[in-house]
C-alpha cells in the first residue's frame, strides 16, 4: 500500500466532495445564515412594483426573464461583452477549440485512421476537454538554470499578444473590440510582438534545444515579416485606410482577391510560416531539436502555448478574410434569419412569459457574423491541409523563399496595386 | 586527478561558437542511440555516433543454448525482419548438421523472406516520414504493413516474431488457399506503395531538402564497408540474392535497384524500389513453388555438430548483407556465434556524411543509412 501516492477510487472522491459539502452547510447554517439575517434586519428593504423586496423575492428575480433580460442587455453593450464574450476572447476561443477538432479528425481522415473517437462518446468531441484537463493537473516543471521570471511570464504574454490580436479583427459591422483608425498598423506591431516572446522564453530556459529552437523562430518571423507587411500594403493602398472595418466595408461589391490574388498568395504563404504550421513548423521540428523551443515547458505553460497558437491561427484567418476575402460582406442567406428574434421578441411556450428582444443583435450583423466565420472556417481549413501533404522545409531553404521569392512577389503586388489606382480603377472614383 | 571521460561527456571547448548537442537516446529523432554533434550556428562540425544503449549480448546467450533454442531469440535483433535475421544462422546450421532442405520449404522461406523484407522496409520509411516531418508517411506505412503482417500471421502464427525458419525448412505447411489470398493481398499492397510516390517521393519539398545532401560517393561507399541499399544508391550493383543466390534465389528473377547519386534522396528511394521488387519476386515464387511435398525434416532432438567446424553465411536483409559465422566444437550449442549485420557497417559512413551537413539535414541523412540500433548492438 503506497503512502505517497494511494490509487485514485472514484468512491473516495465522491465521498469526499460529500464531506466538503456538509461541512459547508452546516457551517453556513450555523454561523452564516444568522449573520445574513441579522444584516437584512437591519437594513431598510425597498417598495417594488408594490411589493416589500424580501430576500425571498429577491431570489426569485434571479429567475425573471422579465427583469433579467434587461440586465443581459445592458451587459451586452458594454465593453466588457466584446472584450471577453463575442467578437473577442470567447468567440475566438472557441472557434479556435472548433479548429483543434477539424484538424484532428480531418488529419485522421487523411492518415486513414480514426482520430479522436473515445472522449466525448460523439467522435471523441470532447477531447480537448479531455487534453485541458490533463495538462491543467500536470505538474509544471521548470529548469534549474532557467531565468525563472522571464520564463514564467513569457507564455502568458505569448496568450496575451494573440489576444491583443484577437481584438483587431471586426467580425461584423460595428462589432469589434477595438476599432482603431490605424488598425492594421496595430495588427503589425501586435505580429511583431511573437519572435521577441518566442526567443524570451526560448533563452530563459537556458536549454539547448529551446535556444536553437528560438533563433530559428526569430529567424523564420522576423525574414517572413517583411514580405507579409509589404503585401498588405496593396490592399492599404486600393482602400486608402488603415481602419480594418473601413477596409472589409469597402468590399461589399467584390473582395480585393480578384484585384490582388498575388498579394493574397504572398499573404498566405507568410501566414504559415508566422504561425509556425507545417511545411513552416522549424522551430518546433521534432525530430532535429525535440519541440524546439516548447521543449522545456510543461503543464499549462505549453497548454498556454498552444491556446495561443491557436487563437494566433485564427487572428491570421480572419485577417487573411476581412483583408482579402471580403469581411462580413455575403449576400443575404434565404430564408433570411427572422427579425422578431431581434427586436419583437419570443414567446416561449405557454407557460412561460414572453421573452423580449436583443435589439442590438441585427439582421444585418447576424448575416455578416455567419459569412465571416464560414469564410474563415474555409481559410483555416487550407491552413490546416498542408500539415497531412508536405514534409519540412529547411532553414536556409525558408530563409531563401522569404528574403527572395515572397519579398519580390510582394513588389509586383505593390505595383499592380499603384496601376490600379492609377489607372482610376480602383480608389478613390473608380469601381466600388 | 582527472578522470578520462568518455568522448561527449567530457567538456571540449574548442572554440565558443562550437556547441556540443546530444542527440539522444532521449530524443525523437535518435532511436535508441546518442549521435553527438558539434554545431557551428546551423553548420555541423563533427559528429561522433554513440550506439550501444540496447546491447543484449545475443551472440554471448547463444554459446549457451542448443541450436532449436537459439532459433527465438536470435530473431530478436530485428523483430520486424525476423525471418530475415534468422536466414543465415538457419542456413549455417543446415550446412553444420548436413540436411538437405525440401523444394518447398525453400520457396516458403524465400516468400516468407521477401514479406519481412517489405514489412521492415515499411518500419523503416513510416519512421523516415515523420523524421522529416511528414505524418501522412508516418500513418500510411505503419497501415500498409499490416496486410503484410496478416500475411505472415496466417503463415506462422506471430505477428512480429515470427520464428517461422527451422534448420531442415520451416515450422509449418502454407495454409490452405493461401496462393490466393497472399497474391490478392499483395497486389493490392503494390498498389498501394505506388501511391506513396505522389505523396512522398515526387514531393517537391521532399527533393530539394534531400537531394545533394549527404552525398557518399562510390568509392567511399566501398572503402567504408557500406552494404545494402546505401551501396546501391552510391552506384555499386551489389545484391547477395544475384551475387551469392541461396536457396532458390538462382530460380527467379531478381533485378535489385540501383542509383547512382549516392544522396540521401537515392538512399530513401532504393528501399521503396525494394518493396516493389520483393513483390515480384513473391509472385515469382508463388508461381514457381511446388504446390505440395513436405516443408520440414525432421531432426533427432539436440543435434550435434561433427567435430570442430565453422561455417559463414550470409543473406541480402533489409538493411544489407547480413552475416552468422557459427563455430562448432561437437557439442549440443555453438562454440561461439558471430552475427555481422548490416546496420552496424552502415553507420560508419555517417561521421562522414554529416560533416559540414546543415542540422536540419541530421535526420534525414541519419536514417537514410537504414540503420537499426537494436540489430547494431546487439
Amino acid at each position: 500500500m503506497s503512502v505517497i501516492a494511494p490509487n485514485f477510487k472514484l468512491s473516495g472522491f465522491i465521498k469526499s466532495i460529500i464531506d466538503d459539502v456538509v461541512w459547508f452547510l452546516l457551517i453556513f447554517s450555523l454561523i452564516g445564515f444568522p449573520i445574513i439575517m441579522m444584516v437584512l434586519f437591519y437594513i431598510p428593504m425597498p417598495v417594488i412594483n408594490g411589493e416589500l423586496l424580501t430576500p425571498f423575492l429577491a431570489f426569485t428575480y434571479l429567475a425573471d426573464p422579465t427583469r433579467t433580460l434587461p440586465i443581459v442587455h445592458a451587459f451586452m453593450a458594454t465593453d466588457m461583452f466584446k472584450v471577453m464574450a463575442f467578437p473577442g476572447f470567447g468567440f475566438a476561443a472557441l472557434l479556435a477549440a472548433g479548429t483543434i477538432f477539424v484538424e484532428r479528425k480531418m488529419l485522421a481522415k487523411l492518415q486513414l485512421r480514426v482520430g479522436p473517437f473515445y472522449c466525448g462518446k460523439v467522435e471523441g468531441i470532447l477531447q480537448l476537454a479531455g487534453d485541458g484537463l490533463k495538462l491543467i493537473s500536470k505538474e509544471i516543471i521548470i529548469p534549474a538554470k532557467a531565468d525563472k521570471p522571464i520564463f514564467w511570464a513569457a507564455p502568458v504574454l505569448f496568450v496575451a499578444s494573440a489576444a491583443a490580436f484577437v481584438a483587431l479583427i471586426p467580425v461584423a459591422p460595428g462589432w469589434v473590440v477595438a476599432d482603431v483608425d490605424m488598425g492594421l498598423l496595430g495588427v503589425f506591431a501586435v505580429i511583431g510582438f511573437f519572435p521577441i516572446v518566442t526567443i524570451l522564453s526560448a533563452w530563459s530556459a537556458n536549454s539547448k534545444f529551446p535556444f536553437i529552437g528560438g533563433i530559428r523562430a526569430l529567424f523564420q518571423m522576423v525574414s517572413f515579416e517583411i514580405p507579409l507587411i509589404l503585401s498588405l500594403l496593396g490592399v492599404v493602398m486600393v482602400t486608402g485606410t488603415l481602419n480594418l472595418s473601413e477596409i472589409a466595408a469597402s468590399q461589399s461589391s467584390f473582395p480585393w482577391i480578384v484585384f490582388l490574388p498575388v498579394g493574397a498568395i504572398v499573404f498566405f504563404i507568410t501566414m504559415l510560416a508566422e504561425l509556425e504550421r507545417i511545411p513552416f513548423d522549424l522551430p518546433e521540428a521534432e525530430s532535429e531539436i525535440v519541440a524546439g523551443w516548447l521543449t522545456e515547458l510543461s503543464g499549462m505553460m505549453y497548454g498556454l502555448v498552444q491556446l495561443g497558437t491557436y487563437l494566433k491561427l485564427y487572428a491570421f484567418a480572419a485577417l487573411f478574410v476581412v483583408l482579402f476575402l471580403g469581411g462580413w460582406n455575403g449576400p443575404m442567406i434565404i430564408p433570411p434569419f427572422p427579425m422578431e428574434i431581434a427586436t419583437e421578441g419570443i414567446e416561449l411556450g405557454p407557460v412561460t412569459a414572453k421573452i423580449a428582444g436583443l435589439p442590438i443583435f441585427t439582421q444585418e450583423m447576424l448575416n455578416g457574423t455567419l459569412w465571416f466565420v464560414l469564410k474563415t472556417v474555409g481559410v483555416i481549413f487550407f491552413i490546416l491541409l498542408p500539415r497531412g501533404v508536405f514534409p519540412r522545409i529547411r532553414v536556409d531553404m525558408l530563409l531563401n523563399l522569404g528574403w527572395t521569392k515572397l519579398i519580390g512577389l510582394a513588389f509586383v503586388n505593390i505595383f499592380i496595386a499603384l496601376a490600379l489606382v492609377y489607372a482610376g480603377v480602383l480608389g478613390p472614383g473608380g469601381l466600388q | 586527478m582527472t578522470i578520462e571521460l568518455p568522448p561527449g561527456l567530457a567538456i571540449q571547448k574548442v572554440d565558443e561558437r562550437i556547441m556540443t548537442l546530444n542527440v539522444g537516446p532521449q530524443h525523437p529523432g535518435s532511436g535508441h542511440m546518442r549521435i553527438i554533434v558539434q554545431i557551428d550556428g546551423d553548420y555541423i562540425v563533427a559528429c561522433d555516433p554513440d550506439p550501444g544503449y540496447v546491447h543484449r549480448g545475443e551472440e554471448k546467450m547463444a554459446e549457451y543454448r542448443n541450436y532449436i533454442t537459439n532459433i527465438p531469440h536470435l530473431e530478436r535483433p530485428v523483430i520486424h525482419d525476423s525471418c530475415n535475421v534468422l536466414y543465415p544462422y538457419v542456413l549455417g546450421v543446415e550446412e553444420l548438421l548436413g540436411i538437405e532442405v525440401p523444394e518447398r520449404a525453400k520457396y516458403v522461406r524465400v516468400i516468407c523472406s521477401e514479406l519481412n523484407r517489405c514489412i521492415y522496409i515499411m518500419y523503416w520509411l513510416a519512421i523516415y516520414g515523420i523524421f522529416l516531418g511528414h505524418s501522412t508517411m508516418f500513418m500510411w506505412p505503419a497501415g500498409d504493413r499490416e496486410l503484410l503482417i496478416d500475411l505472415m500471421e496466417k503463415i506462422s502464427g506471430a505477428r512480429v516474431t515470427h520464428a517461422h525458419f527451422v534448420p531442415g525448412g520451416v515450422r509449418n505447411d502454407l495454409p490452405a488457399n493461401f496462393e490466393e489470398v497472399c497474391l490478392r493481398q499483395v497486389n493490392y499492397f503494390e498498389k498501394r506503395i505506388k501511391e506513396y510516390a505522389a505523396v512522398f517521393y515526387d514531393n517537391p519539398i521532399l527533393i530539394s531538402r534531400t537531394q545533394d545532401t549527404g552525398v557518399l560517393s562510390r568509392e567511399d561507399a566501398i572503402r567504408l564497408g557500406t552494404t545494402g541499399s546505401v551501396l546501391r544508391a552510391s552506384g555499386v550493383d551489389y545484391d547477395l540474392r544475384q551475387k551469392e543466390p541461396y536457396d532458390v534465389y538462382e530460380e527467379l528473377d531478381v533485378h535489385s535497384p540501383v542509383m547512382t547519386e549516392g544522396d540521401s534522396y537515392a538512399r530513401s528511394k532504393i528501399p521503396w524500389l525494394d518493396m516493389l521488387e520483393s513483390c515480384k519476386i513473391i509472385k515469382q515464387a508463388l508461381e514457381k513453388m511446388p504446390k505440395s511435398g513436405s516443408v520440414r525434416v525432421k531432426l533427432k532432438p539436440n543435434p550435434k555438430g561433427k567435430g570442430l567446424d565453422s561455417v559463414y553465411k550470409r543473406v541480402e536483409s533489409g538493411r544489407g548483407s547480413l552475416g552468422c559465422h557459427i563455430v562448432s566444437d561437437g557439442k549440443v550449442e555453438p562454440y561461439r556465434l558471430k552475427l555481422s549485420v548490416g546496420s552496424f557497417r552502415n553507420l560508419i559512413a555517417l561521421p562522414y556524411l554529416l560533416k559540414g551537413e546543415k542540422l536540419g539535414n541530421m535526420p534525414s541523412v541519419y536514417w537514410s543509412l537504414n540503420y537499426w540500433p537494436v540489430e547494431a548492438d546487439r
